[in-house]
């Protein structure tokens, strides 16, 4: 077990390294200037070729990348070329936010998937069944920023039960959460639904009704523990996609979290937010990732580390 | 429909104290309460020698004072910091008289050393403030710029309430400049103590200062009780949300919640609130400096002829653009604004014209049209606006292939002369002070014709560069009629050379919530963008 963490944790460390590369490069051979954005459209040439030296940015691609990262391993994570203040000092601000959001997200998206999964399960080929799994479809496939704006116009402007947007109560997360979840409920009610008819086939279960057991005894204590887990450990695989979805939730909700900084950061190319937001959302999908893979065998004993 | 009125005349006044009667604030005015205001983006810095954007510009005004300030509302300038001036008779050297008694938010009355250190600050090149390049007419910027001085030579100390200006050479716009954010006057000991932070931990004069500042949620400013100006401001607090798109902005302000929705209305919204007159009425609609205009980079050929660029402003249709976006600006026919001072009134620039335009390419040898690309930012409306260019180019057999990037993309491609075209829209020039020569140099000057410059047509005529650097250099308030004739003449030029199509000044139209009061052009201040925060007030 140690072993295998301690190679899990290389591996995990390479994949950082991997992705702050890429987007190093990315960001570095993208046709548009940092240096254009920080000195504005007032600047003499010498005010920009002042500002490229101070930034380093007329150094090679190596030189700057090797800074980067050796500023990182010294908790450096650079400062914003645009607001002035430290990278890490403008994430920890909005950490906290999309933390939340993401919890709330997440036990959104469990209840309506898991519960939508059962039912479609129990009630397998019949209408209810097929009403589910396209309501199921409907939910993956549309767009999170209509469902966002579509949440807010009915429950917020025309029922007045939710604040349109902004963050503080309560009950500011619960559209966010409820926009970010209904995406993900499409992808649980399905896994639940077939996670749920594989282990209503199982031998165990033909045992159960054998003895004489209640049939929602069966589905509540037998069959739905055992479906469940594996379904509750793809929520590690999730976060990546789950990441996606907070860029576009919390723009339109105002929610002040990474996702907000990030895009505000692309569109005015301050690298040093965009290098740190990426870097930390690598690491919540590599941490969810490795700890799928711990819990895995701790819910079902037929899967070894190795 | 507020028509703005600029007077720079009174800025080359040579006696002191030549201003008009000072600016009468609304006698219905009754302090207290406090406002919301919503923005999208985040407020990157309140320093002043830093911030440059959309938001942070009237926010920056309110928290400090320059030397020179602006009647609310409108381009005329008054003294601010500075009580009085005096010119001397070759106009080179500038002395400011500074109010007394005046303290900043930390209590310790300002000096003339605040003055001479803020202006240090702001050009020295570790500061890597954008604006640094406006004071270039000040003796020993030369020097600061390429690091072989620590301060200015040219602004000198007299004594605790005097500071003295000297230039390199005359420069007519240079008491505009003293009124720009960048010649904000902070506090010595507050730059020092937040090193780097200072944006975010500002300590100036001004009407208001910083109370709360939550990154990415909100900033509160609350009332400078001992503001040096009398009577305001008269807001106890305003709340800035950031973070808001402006469609939700909207709906909050319908619902009470938000005041002034800073980034406007959201144009796909414009229609639903203008047919609503009870919305209506609390929209303000103002003019500004601002130019809309498509750039032909006289360096592709074949438009390097200039029979080919002129052809092309025949043929675009301005009023059809105008119309897709819903009417909120007025045609173009030359580079600077209508409200501009050196606009050539009576000028009727190219008149729509397909045929003419068609004729003047078969001139040129392109009778069968040729292949081009035209960038543009990709957001609403710009897309829409580039296809009907698109259309009217097609017409003359012009084939435009459109290529919607994000502003920085657009912007490095304007840069570095890859664009045969741009159209302007998101990142069109909005004058930063009211005089003609601050719409020339960097878009249509040589100086701007360079890797990573502004002027994208890459247009560089060296006569009229002369003919400018000429104007600019008078600074006798007797003659300013002839100065602005010079300014009218070089843009003339410059639409005889056709780098540009002038395509629209666009309006300003500002929401407020039924409780704001103060008169309108304070809503569509020319200066102080979205509105002047320190002179509304709330009625309820």
């Amino acid at each position: 077990m140690v072993a295998y963490l301690l190679r899990r944790i290389v591996q995990s460390v390479l994949i950082l390294l991997g992705v702050s590369f890429i987007t190093f490069l990315l960001l570095y051979v993208l046709p548009a200037d940092p240096v254009r954005q920080i000195a504005g459209r007032s600047a003499t040439a010498q005010t920009v070729q002042n500002i490229r030296e101070q930034l380093g940015l007329d150094q090679p691609f190596f030189v700057q990348y090797w800074r980067y990262l050796s500023g990182l391993v010294q908790g450096d994570m650079g400062r914003s070329y645009l607001q002035k203040t430290e990278v890490s000092t403008l994430i920890a601000a909005r950490l906290p936010a999309t933390l939340l959001l993401m919890g709330a997200g997440i036990l959104c998206e469990l209840a309506i998937g898991l519960s939508m999964g059962v039912v479609a399960a129990l009630r397998r080929g019949q209408t209810s069944d097929q009403a589910l799994m396209i309501a199921s479809f409907v939910a993956v496939s549309a767009p999170q920023f209509v469902v966002s704006l579509l949440l807010l116009y009915v429950f917020a402007v025309q029922l007045g039960w939710f604040p349109i947007g902004g963050y503080g109560t309560a009950s500011h997360v619960v559209l966010p959460a409820l926009a970010l979840g209904i995406m993900g409920s499409g992808w649980y009610s399905r896994m639940m639904r077939s996670s749920m008819i594989d282990v209503l086939r199982q031998d165990f279960i033909r045992t159960a009704h054998a003895k004489g057991l209640t049939r929602s005894r069966i589905i509540l204590r037998h069959a739905l523990p055992n479906a469940i887990l594996p379904v509750i450990a793809m929520i590690g695989i999730d976060i990546g996609i789950f990441m996606g979805g907070l860029v576009v939730v919390e723009s339109v909700f105002g929610w002040p979290g990474i996702g907000q900084l990030a895009w505000q950061a692309i569109q005015r190319v301050d690298i040093p937010i965009i290098m740190g937001v990426t870097l930390v959302t690598a690491c919540a999908i590599v941490i969810g990732n490795l700890l799928a893979d711990i819990i895995a065998p701790l819910i079902d004993p037929r899967i070894k580390l190795r | 429909m507020k028509k703005i009125l600029c007077t720079t005349a009174l800025a080359f006044s040579l006696t002191m104290p030549a201003f008009a009667e000072d600016y009468q604030p609304d006698p219905n005015a009754k302090p207290g309460g406090g406002i919301v205001i919503t923005y999208k983006d985040d407020v990157a810095t309140l320093d002043p020698a830093i911030g440059y954007d959309w938001q942070n510009w009237s926010m920056i005004k309110s928290i400090f004072d320059g030397l020179m300030d602006y009647d609310p509302g409108t381009t005329d300038l008054r003294p601010g910091l500075a009580e009085s001036y005096t010119v001397s008779d070759d106009g080179m050297t500038f002395t400011f008289k500074l109010r007394g008694g005046v303290t900043f938010h930390n209590g310790r009355e300002m000096t003339a050393d605040d003055v001479k250190f803020s202006l240090d600050r702001v050009t020295n090149p570790a500061t890597q403030s954008p604006g640094a390049g406006f004071f270039g007419s000040i003796k020993g910027y030369d020097a600061m710029a390429d690091g072989s001085a620590d301060n200015l030579e040219g602004v000198k100390v007299v004594d605790d309430g005097t500071i003295e200006i000297t230039l390199s050479r005359p420069d007519a716009t240079f008491l505009h400049v003293m009124a720009l954010n960048f010649a904000s006057v902070v506090a010595r000991e507050a730059v020092e103590a937040a090193g780097d932070d200072f944006g975010k931990q500002p300590v100036g004069t001004g009407a208001y200062k910083l109370g709360e500042w939550t990154l990415g949620q909100r900033l509160v400013f609350e009332k400078n009780a001992d503001y040096w100006r009398d009577g305001v401001p008269y807001l106890d607090s305003i709340t800035f949300e950031v973070g808001q798109e402006p469609v939700v902005a909207l709906l909050r302000l319908q619902n009470g919640e938000v005041d002034v929705p800073g980034d406007g209305i959201p144009p796909a919204k414009f229609r639903e609130v203008m047919s609503d007159p009870a919305q209506a009425e609390r929209v303000v609609e103002g003019g500004q400096l601002h130019t809309g205009y498509i750039t032909l980079n006289v360096n592709t050929p074949p438009m390097d002829d200039a029979r080919v660029r002129q052809a092309i402003n025949m043929a675009i249709n301005k009023d059809r653009i105008v119309q897709i976006i819903n009417g909120r600006a007025v045609p173009a026919t030359q580079p600077l604004p209508p409200s501009m001072p050196g606009y050539t009134d009576g000028y009727a620039g190219y008149g729509f014209d397909p045929e003419g335009a068609k004729a003047l390419l078969a001139e040129a040898g392109q009778g069968d049209g040729f292949a081009t690309e035209l960038y543009v930012m990709n957001t609403d409306p710009n897309p829409r606006i580039a296809q009907a260019i698109q259309r009217d180019l097609a017409d003359i057999g012009i084939d435009a292939a459109i290529k919607s990037l994000a502003q920085a993309n657009v912007i490095e491609a304007g840069g570095n002369g890859s664009a045969p075209m741009i159209w302007s829209g998101g990142m069109a020039w909005i004058a930063d002070f009211p005089d003609p020569s601050n719409f020339y140099g960097p878009i249509l000057g040589c100086d701007g014709a360079v890797d990573g410059g502004w002027n994208w047509s890459w247009y560089c005529n060296a006569d009229l560069d002369a003919m400018a650097t000429k104007a600019d250099a008078i600074t006798d308030a007797a003659k300013q009629d002839e100065r602005m004739q010079m300014w009218s003449d070089v843009y003339m030029g410059v639409m005889e050379d056709a780098p540009w199509v002038p395509v629209f000044n666009e309006q300003r139209y500002t929401m407020k919530s039924a409780r704001m009061g103060g008169a309108d052009a304070l809503y569509v201040d020319p200066v102080s963008i979205p509105i002047n925060y320190d002179y509304v007030y709330v009625t309820e």
